[in-house]
């Protein structure tokens, strides 16, 4: 075996009050693409803190080696320095600068601090190739999409000489192909000798890039994989996340049989809706759909379908211009023009972006929950906060947000904790018709599975659910009926009956202009 | 309607702690480092304005605790304090005002003129003042909440246009004097009455009444928080923190009391301290405040009425603005072009000295009150002591800095 490129031995990094890492052993190969697995909080982010510098030497105890040299790193500079370049999840371009600015931003080509714009400009155009991106180096960043801005990154990354590139959930935003592009990309960096270490919740991308995978639960390490080897599957890995066996991703639930006659609680018909700024762009076009009472209808679609641009102009018209169709809410008219209209007309939207558009980080559990529905625990217009209180505890234990008091900020919990917050504000909301996008993103395994309860006894006590998903399983293990959407379009309706990936990838991508 | 209930799929729910046993479970010390640190900001205040008061009251030989340096203390900075709650608000809200200054000016202005030029009754200016206050507030809400133009700018805009206005107003002309119940607002005592005890008696009564009234809310918190199984401080702990409160109200009462009583405009600013506090703290609206300053567009999407809001925040620190205003006019008797100049600084430095934040969210109006005093006590302790204004405004200055900067250090090392 040759020798590792790196090696982290017994790592422990506390926070005051918590201990994030307390032993976590991580031995990467040379040249290999080292996937890390593990539930939201279980210590990834922090392992690569502790690695790029970000936490530095003397915060942490244990040791790293890297190239069999240790490491007392005192800053991100220093690890870069030695040809670690970590690419956040959330990416760190400037959006108003160019390409090639971006992409030497604090390593600029200037001779006495003035830039040299040709060497500039050749130098980017090459490593643009290199990590196949078709654009003028001297586009603003701004003007790309993100699966673009991802390569920039890497690009970036590439102009430092990196050896070892980290890559923190580098799909989470990106749509299919651009994910599939990126995958790509990473085992061509390999061929060239970079080695990767690539943290990821997606497992079907682990099996297909990587070549090892580390698996850390609470601050630990818990086995190291070979991808390769016939005995690692998704379930092993998942077993090793969890701890537990995961024989069911779902619950069990019983399809929906609509009842005969019934109006549906939520129909939405013609619905047209334009880019707030490219007007003439049609970015939900002539969709019409419709949800009933106890069922689960889900909405599939590639990054830039429309659905979450779709839920939201329905929702009080909170995207989009010029938007034309009709609701109708048991076959009644209704209309949604803001949100408070919409909210008494019991619908709820349960935003994709819970930091920007569901919490406020800084307030508490308790006041997050009430905030929909405030009118609830007040009388004329002056909150009991006692029963504020009582009613966000029942919510801290009946959706089990891991919290030692609703009086916790938000913005300290986990992913899955949030989500279970932002639900839980809508749920007391008390609606009929609750719009749920992209409920399970970037959280982890267990909270999903109590995020997908949540939701069928939501249906089951009568609500008409809409599940917005771009996790295909997710939404052929929940629900009754799956509209499919493409480009603004609505493609297919497909009933539970009849939907599988593939049935469903096939209308995602059946793009009709 | 009923919560769902989360059932995990099999019997075992991993890392599932059940709550924690409530009154009994933690430890005294504990219990209150958890109090002082979800409080940092206001507690530290709070100690920081008890440490220079100590530091004044030694170094001018016990003249700022004087009973009529307390009094002048209160009356000196009634303004400020006034501005500054509404400007908490303002910057909870995620903006800023820094027309208040101007603002206050053209209304003490424009009362001077009704009053003296007009002969108009005192009451009816001040109505009239307020009424302006509002519409101005209004007129500058309307730009921010409803085209979106940054507060910093309208408010910009406003602080030139209000000067301008009171120096057309006034010219170079101090207007006055005022009758007699205007200048009440700012030097008015409440009357004496009942026997001679060397002491003012309403005053006393009105200490008695407000110790009464804290100490029931306390007990009546406590029974409540109980009631809903929620953690309070340990019996013996309460007691102390009752007597240290009793202790307080009492020696401030007869402070006061053994000098002229209590200053009118000292009742306003407990009226606007417990109101605002209520609202901010209890109300609906409050609420919402808070949501926007936190986070707009997650409020929006809750249903808050984003812009609505932000209109009336505007509106009510016009109102607030034309009130010290007008109790600035009051105390100097006239009505002077030169008026509330560098007052919104003043304001803006007691909210964030008092704990606001600059991405907005969070603050308390009782936050906005210490902060204002902090300034107050440098002020009026520097002076006494005969440091010159020179000087006074660097300390001042480094005083703003360190608070701010204590908050930002404090916050990352708790890596917030």
């Amino acid at each position: 075996m040759t020798a590792p490129v790196l090696e982290m031995r017994s790592i422990v990094k506390t926070f005051p009050g918590v201990k994030a890492l307390s032993d976590v052993t991580l031995t990467v190969a040379p040249g290999e693409v080292h996937a890390i697995c593990g539930e939201n909080g279980a210590g990834k982010s922090t392992l690569m803190k502790v690695l790029s510098g970000v936490h530095p030497h003397g915060s942490y105890e244990g040791e790293i080696l890297f190239e069999g040299t240790p490491c007392a790193f005192r800053d991100i500079r220093a690890s870069e320095a030695q040809g670690i370049v970590i690419i956040h999840q959330e990416l760190a371009l400037v959006p108003y600068l160019s390409i090639a600015e971006n992409i030497f931003l604090g390593n600029e080509h200037a001779t006495r601090g003035f830039i040299s714009w040709n060497e500039t400009l050749r130098h980017a155009a090459a490593l643009l190739k290199r990590v196949g991106l078709d654009e003028h180096p001297q586009t603003r960043v701004a003007d790309i999409g993100v699966g673009k801005q991802q390569l920039v990154e890497i690009a970036k990354a590439l102009a430092k000489e990196v050896k070892l590139l980290i890559l923190d959930e580098p799909t989470a935003a990106l749509n299919d192909s651009d994910s599939a592009q990126l995958l790509r990309l990473i085992g061509e960096l390999k061929d060239q000798g970079i080695t990767s270490i690539i943290i990821s919740h997606k497992l079907n991308e682990i099996a297909e890039v990587a070549d090892s995978v580390t698996i850390i639960r609470d601050g630990r390490t818990i086995e190291t994989l070979d991808v390769k080897a016939a005995s690692t599957t998704e379930d092993r890995i998942i077993r090793g996340m969890v701890g537990r066996d995961l024989d069911n991703r779902f619950p069990d639930r019983t399809p929906y049989e609509g009842e005969a006659g019934a109006r549906p609680a939520l129909e939405v018909v013609d619905w047209t809706v334009h880019h707030p700024i490219d007007q003439q762009r049609k970015v939900v076009d002539n969709v019409s759909f419709e949800v009933r009472r106890g069922e689960i209808v889900g909405i599939a679609g590639l990054m830039g379908a429309g659905r979450t641009e779709l839920a939201m102009s329905v929702f009080g018209r909170s995207y989009g211009r010029n938007i034309s169709g009709s609701v109708f809410k048991d076959g009644e008219r209704i209309q949604t023009r803001t949100v408070p209209e919409a909210v008494q007309h019991g619908i709820a939207y349960v935003t994709e972006d819970r930091k920007q558009f569901g919490l406020n980080l800084i307030d508490t559990i308790g006041r997050n929950i009430t905030l929909g529905a405030l009118s609830k625990v007040a009388r004329r217009g002056v909150v009991d906060e006692h029963e504020e209180t009582r009613v966000a505890e029942s919510y801290r234990k009946s959706m089990n947000i891991k919290a030692p008091t609703v009086f916790e900020q938000v913005g300290r919990l986990s992913g899955g904790n949030q989500q279970k917050v932002v639900l839980s504000k809508w749920i007391f909301a008390g609606p009929e018709v609750l719009i749920l996008d992209e409920p399970t993103r970037g959280i982890d395994v267990g909270a999903k599975y109590e995020i997908y309860t949540v939701i069928d006894q939501l249906a089951a006590q009568g609500k008409a659910v809409v599940f917005i998903s771009s996790e295909l399983p997710e939404l052929l293990g929940m629900c009754d009926r799956i509209y499919t959407m493409a480009a603004g379009r609505l493609t297919g309706e497909i009933s539970r009956a009849d939907a599988t990936q593939e049935v469903l990838m096939r209308h995602m991508t059946k793009i009709t202009r | 309607m009923a919560p769902v209930t989360t059932a995990t799929s099999r019997g075992d729910t991993p890392k599932d702690t059940p709550p924690t046993p409530r009154p009994a479970g933690r430890g005294t010390a504990e219990l209150l480092l958890d109090a002082a640190r979800r409080n940092m900001r206001q507690y530290g205040m709070l100690v920081a304005l008890a440490l220079i008061v100590i530091l004044f009251q030694i170094w001018t030989d016990g003249v700022l605790l004087k009973p009529n340096n307390v009094t002048n203390l209160v009356l000196q900075n009634s303004y400020i304090l006034v501005l500054a709650i509404g400007m908490m608000i303002v910057i909870i809200a995620g903006h800023i005002d820094l027309s208040v200054g101007s603002l206050a000016a053209f209304v003490s202005a424009a009362c001077a003129v009704m009053m003296v030029e007009h002969d108009m009754p005192w009451v009816l200016a001040l109505a009239i003042g307020l009424v302006i206050g509002a519409i101005a507030g209004a007129w500058q809400g309307f730009w921010i909440a409803y085209l979106g133009i940054p507060s910093f700018i309208v408010t910009l805009a406003g602080m030139l246009l209000f000067r301008g206005g009171t120096q057309i107003f006034l010219g170079s002309r101090s207007l006055g004097p005022f009758p007699e119940g205007f200048q009440k607002i700012a030097t008015g005592y409440l009357p004496e009455v009942g026997p001679n005890t060397n002491y003012h008696n309403i005053t006393l009564l009105l200490g008695l009444a407000l110790l009464a009234f804290a100490l029931v809310q306390e007990v009546r918190d406590r029974r409540r928080q109980k009631a809903y199984d929620l953690e309070v401080l340990p019996r013996n702990l309460f007691l102390a923190k009752c007597v240290a409160l009793a202790a307080a109200v009492l020696a401030f009462t007869m402070t006061l009391a053994s000098y002229r009583g209590v200053p009118v405009v000292l009742l306003l600013l407990a009226a606007l301290l417990l109101g605002f506090g209520y609202v901010m703290r209890n109300a609906v609206v409050g609420r919402h405040v808070y949501a926007l300053g936190g986070n707009q567009a997650a409020a929006k999407l809750s249903g808050v009425k984003d812009k609505r809001v932000t209109f009336l925040v505007f509106v009510n620190m016009g109102v607030l603005a034309a009130l010290a205003g007008v109790v600035y006019a009051a105390r100097l008797n006239a009505g002077v072009p030169q008026a509330g100049i560098n007052f919104e600084l003043e304001a803006i430095a007691a909210a964030f000295i008092g704990g606001a934040s600059m991405s907005g969210g969070v603050g308390t109006v009782f936050g906005a009150i210490i902060g204002g005093l902090v300034l107050g006590v440098l002020n009026n302790g520097m002076s006494l002591v005969g440091i010159g204004t020179d000087y006074q405004q660097v300390i001042k200055g480094l005083v703003l800095l360190a608070a701010v900067g204590f908050d930002v250090w404090n916050k990352r090392r708790v890596g917030a």
